[in-house]
């Protein structure tokens, strides 16, 4: 193994949302001589290689192979690791920050109005748009009649595509390289203006204005170039470093560099959308493994019952893993794969004093999560909820993993309600997978309540910056990309005006 | 290296968990078992031996309640046996079954065999190659 010493004025840590914005709004200092790093765990993939297959893509683009298990196995939570972090293995659904959740954040110093400005520039940046009525499919149509027969306010999300072919492949990194994540617009923008970004390399501890980093080498058989830098142990001297490894990796990083002592919030504030899939079956093959797989949303019970509904449509292993039970009952609905309509449940959780980030003896992430209350009540509503819709869109059956019997029939379809009542939900039992981890490194006033302030600046570490998804100090309730993207360039603004001192 | 030394254990829990596993050729049980053994290939250790203990305490706890192993059991009982374990009222017991559940789901559906057969036909080529 190789031990090297580098030097860099800026470093930043992560090529997400977050990273990869970062690296683009700093990319100007290049031409003024600044050595800029952006250093990525994960690998960087040649377009060929974005293949469309499961497993095969799923190991290459996300942590864990988006198995990441929550410290009592009860959940995963699903986050890329790859150049583009998980930009890449997101459906582009662009969103802007709601103005309630900013208000109730309670931030000093952060106003929906300045946010909400930044997210627009990202949006028209990354191409963001309504898709056209003509490439819609019909697992997304239909989810549009079924809520409009009930009256329920349905939306469409803006997407960040440019030459969709619908391949419905988005969360497996999209193999026609139409989605404008970070990989497709800000790294390559930042590289072009000076910026190196090396890949396969992760970050072990920040020390003051230093990074101990291990790169690794690429795998045999593995996808993604090699790491521009030879394999082994390095030390960076950088005079700013800027974390934006996520929510679970950033708060890990700073925990396993020693920074829990004066930070007391580090970790804490931990949120996601806990989420699992509900199916309906239809009697006839409908248009739902082709065309872009999450075009529609409704978000009007959001506040008052903690769910957001969202269409989707997943690969066959990811569906087989997300519907409940085994045997029969669950082959059956396998079996009906052309003829499924999907409609995915994600909870709305909040902050509370016990879900958060630590490490374990060997410095990796855990995450401590306990599905609260209202998140369960979010997943049994929105279960119920999703069922309507799929039967006033004509579906024979519906899956129903919070019931105790599974497959729930169009004629039993008024006994929902009482369904209801007699559902149960048993960590472990229902597969849950969580999207969209958020907190750890929550923004506020000073140590006692957050460990940033509200330009992403650690507390008491002027060089020291985080801009991701982990500065929210409680959950977006909505998808969060846009959002980080925002926050992320008043951190680089901040940067460019602390620029002189710091350096 | 396998999840466990008797393939006849793993195969009989993956039958129950996908009835159509039963109908695998040995080229399937191979095909299957690659997958999941590149599923586990980089994690750690302590998490397959823990699979490895689970998949052998199915195969003895139906001894006390049915007086065979799982492995000798009609379809029917082994289906309340891993029944049994998904509702148990211990969360470590259900979220061991569901890990094993999920390696079995892996090794099934992972194969494009097993997508051609429930008709999934994704393509990066997408609404073209629908026309």
């Amino acid at each position: 193994m190789t031990t090297g010493e580098r030097t860099y004025d800026i470093v930043i840590v992560g090529s997400g949302a977050g990273g990869g914005t970062v690296a683009q709004e700093l990319s100007p200092l290049c031409r003024q001589g600044l050595r800029i790093a952006v250093l990525e765990k994960g690998p960087r993939l040649r377009d060929e290689e974005f293949t469309g297959r499961e497993l095969e893509m799923a190991g290459a683009l996300y942590e864990d192979g988006g198995g990441f298990l929550t410290a009592d196995g009860a959940m995963t939570i699903a986050f890329g690791c790859a150049y583009g972090g998980s930009t890449v293995v997101y459906t582009g659904t662009s969103m802007l920050p709601p103005e309630r959740v900013i208000r109730r954040w309670d931030v000093p110093g952060l106003t929906h109005a300045d946010l909400d400005c930044r997210a627009r520039k990202f949006m028209a940046e990354n191409n963001a748009h309504l898709v056209e009525d003509g490439l819609i499919n019909e697992n997304n149509k239909l989810f549009v009649e079924g809520c409009r027969k009930l009256n329920y306010d349905v939306q469409q999300f803006p997407v960040n595509i440019k030459g969709c072919r619908g391949s419905s492949l988005c969360n497996l990194g999209c193999p026609n390289q139409a989605k404008q994540g970070t990989d497709r617009v800000q790294l390559p923008r930042a590289e072009r203006n000076g910026v190196e970004v090396v890949t396969r390399c992760q970050a072990l501890r920040v020390g003051e204005k230093t990074l101990a980093v291990r790169v690794a080498a690429k795998p045999a058989g593995a996808k993604g170039d090699p790491s521009p830098w030879e394999p082994g142990d390095y030390q960076i001297e950088a005079k700013i470093i800027v974390l934006c490894a996520g929510a679970v990796n950033t708060p890990a990083l700073l925990l396993r560099s020693g920074m829990g002592r004066s930070l007391p919030r580090l970790g804490y504030g931990f949120t996601s959308h806990p989420a699992f899939i509900i199916v309906g079956e239809h009697a006839h093959p409908i248009t739902n493994f082709v065309g872009h797989p999450k075009s529609y949303y409704v978000d009007q019970f959001a506040e008052s019952e903690h769910f957001v509904l969202e269409t989707c449509m997943y690969f066959p292993f990811i569906t087989a893993k997300s519907l409940a039970g085994f045997g029969e009952p669950h082959s059956a609905f396998m079996r009906a794969f052309p003829r499924l309509q999907m409609i995915l449940v994600l909870a709305c959780d909040e902050a509370d004093g016990y879900n958060r980030v630590g490490i374990d003896k060997a410095g990796r992430p855990v995450v401590h999560y306990r599905f609260q209350h209202e998140a369960i009540r979010g997943l049994i509503r929105g279960a119920i909820t999703s069922a309507k819709i799929l039967f006033a869109a004509g579906a024979v059956r519906v899956h129903m993993p919070v019931a105790r019997d599974t497959t729930i029939e169009a004629r039993d379809a008024a006994r929902l309600e009482e369904i209801e009542a007699a559902a149960e939900f048993q960590p472990g039992k229902v597969p849950v997978s969580a999207a969209h981890p958020q907190g750890g490194c929550g923004m506020g006033s000073g140590p006692s309540n957050s460990v940033t302030d509200s330009y992403g600046r650690v507390h008491g570490l002027p060089w020291l910056y985080v801009a991701d998804a982990s500065l929210f100090p409680n959950s977006l309730e909505i998808n969060p990309y846009v959002t980080i993207m925002a926050l992320a360039d008043r951190v680089a603004q901040r940067i460019r005006e602390e620029v002189p001192a710091l350096l | 290296m396998p999840l466990d030394p008797d393939p006849a254990i793993f195969r009989a829990v993956a039958s129950a968990i996908v009835p159509e596993a039963a109908a695998l050729d040995e080229q399937g049980w191979h095909d299957l078992n690659q997958v999941v053994e590149a599923l586990l290939r980089d994690r750690p250790e302590s998490l397959k031996r823990q699979l490895r203990i689970f998949l052998r305490a199915i195969q003895w706890l139906p001894v006390v309640r049915y007086g065979r192993p799982f492995t000798r059991l009609h379809p029917a009982a082994r289906q309340r046996v891993l029944a049994h374990l998904q509702n148990d009222r211990i969360q470590k017991v259900r979220v061991g079954f569901c890990g094993l559940r999920t390696i079995v789901l892996a090794g099934y559906y992972g194969r494009r065999q097993a997508a051609q057969a429930i008709g999934y036909a994704a393509s990066p080529r997408g609404w073209e190659a629908l026309r």
